[in-house]
């Protein structure tokens, strides 16, 4: 009954963890403002940038947009960047490929690109609310914040489990289904 | 080199890692909220042990301070709930949304314009949150060897060997 143990995760991981480390001290000395990894603030000017072009007087008035203010900085360029290593990464090794409906989805819910579509995109709605009512995601709360041994963090990376447990067991049924 | 720069060059390494890691499929995500699979927990964990060691020892050496974000135990539970529900259906996290998009997988871009949307709808919220929501339970930027009034250097072993254990038991039980 020997199972090989699958590394790539761990080590990946732990390569992050150092970039992290690095990417901390790095930003301390050349920026003298310190960045920690994180990924939802940029959803916020991402979406100010759309609004703007339609409703200037809107966005300028709003606190929200204020406070996080609509700019490209380190941050949004981290989120450029995920997308080209990504990209590079995925052709690099082979592991490149279109999908439209990913198995578990087509499972439960059948080959319906559109139904596929919705779901991400409400699915997206929520959680984006959410994130930025807890002021972090994965990323900011769970890495940073747990690097840091930050409370929010913990709390809010319980919260993100606990949640997305009972709502997977809720959406897609409890475990069982060979796959 | 410019903040533009950096940010670029941090974010091709973490997403070639995120990539490598396999942690950007709609597939490891739902799995690991399905306790199938913990591909995620592995990922994540593994990257707090060595970012833990490495950015309190960054701090000792006084190259960095800290920044915790603060502790809203209303917002930071409820918004915690609200994500993992919908992280249950999009299957991506903010992160690992674009690089999923990068890697083939362009159903996440629906998920990207979603949690535009629902940035944007956050940002309209957000004045009447403000007094309310966000400061109910209000701490600040508190830690855990804050609050136990530890160094971080006695906390840092007993969540490291927490951490441990849990991938001993992943890995016994084929997670």
């Amino acid at each position: 009954m020997k199972r090989r143990i699958d590394w790539r995760p761990y080590i990946a991981g732990a390569l992050v963890g150092v970039l992290a480390t690095v990417s901390v001290v790095v930003t301390t000395r050349v920026l003298g403002k310190t960045q920690f990894l994180g990924a939802s603030t940029t959803f916020v000017r991402a979406a100010g940038f759309v609004e703007q072009a339609a409703a200037p007087d809107h966005v300028r008035q709003n606190p929200y947009f204020a406070k996080e203010k609509i700019k490209i900085d380190w941050q949004f360029m981290l989120i450029a960047g995920i997308f080209i290593g990504a990209l590079a990464a995925s052709i690099l090794d082979g592991s490149f490929r279109l999908e439209a409906v990913p198995p578990i989805w087509r499972e439960r819910f059948g080959d319906s690109v559109a139904l596929r579509a919705a779901g991400a995109f409400l699915g997206g709605i929520v959680a984006m609310f959410g994130a930025r009512m807890a002021d972090g995601c994965p990323s900011g709360h769970g890495l940073s914040g747990l690097m840091q041994l930050s409370v929010s963090g913990f709390i809010a990376l319980g919260c993100f489990f606990g949640a997305g447990v009972l709502m997977a067991a809720w959406v897609y049924g409890g475990k069982g289904g060979r796959r | 080199m410019s903040e533009h720069w950096l940010g670029l060059i941090t974010g091709i390494a973490f997403g070639a890692l995120l990539q490598q890691g396999r942690v950007l499929r709609f597939e490891k995500q739902v799995a690991a909220m399905r306790l199938e699979d913990m591909t995620i927990l592995k990922f994540m964990m593994s990257a707090i042990l060595v970012g833990m060691v490495g950015i309190h020892a960054a701090v000792a050496l006084d190259l960095a301070a800290l920044s915790p974000k603060a502790t809203q135990l209303g917002a930071n539970v409820l918004g915690g709930i609200l994500f993992g529900l919908g992280w249950a259906v999009m299957g991506f996290c903010p992160g690992t949304s674009v690089g999923a998009v990068a890697e083939g997988r362009w159903h996440a871009l629906f998920a990207v314009l979603g949690m535009m949307v629902g940035a944007a709808l956050y940002a309209e919220a957000y004045p009447r949150l403000e007094k309310t929501l966000l400061a109910w339970g209000n701490l600040g930027k508190i830690t855990l060897p804050g609050v136990l009034g530890l160094s971080p250097w006695a906390v840092i072993p007993a969540v490291a060997a927490v951490f441990l254990l849990c991938f001993v038991f992943f890995e016994k039980q084929g997670l």
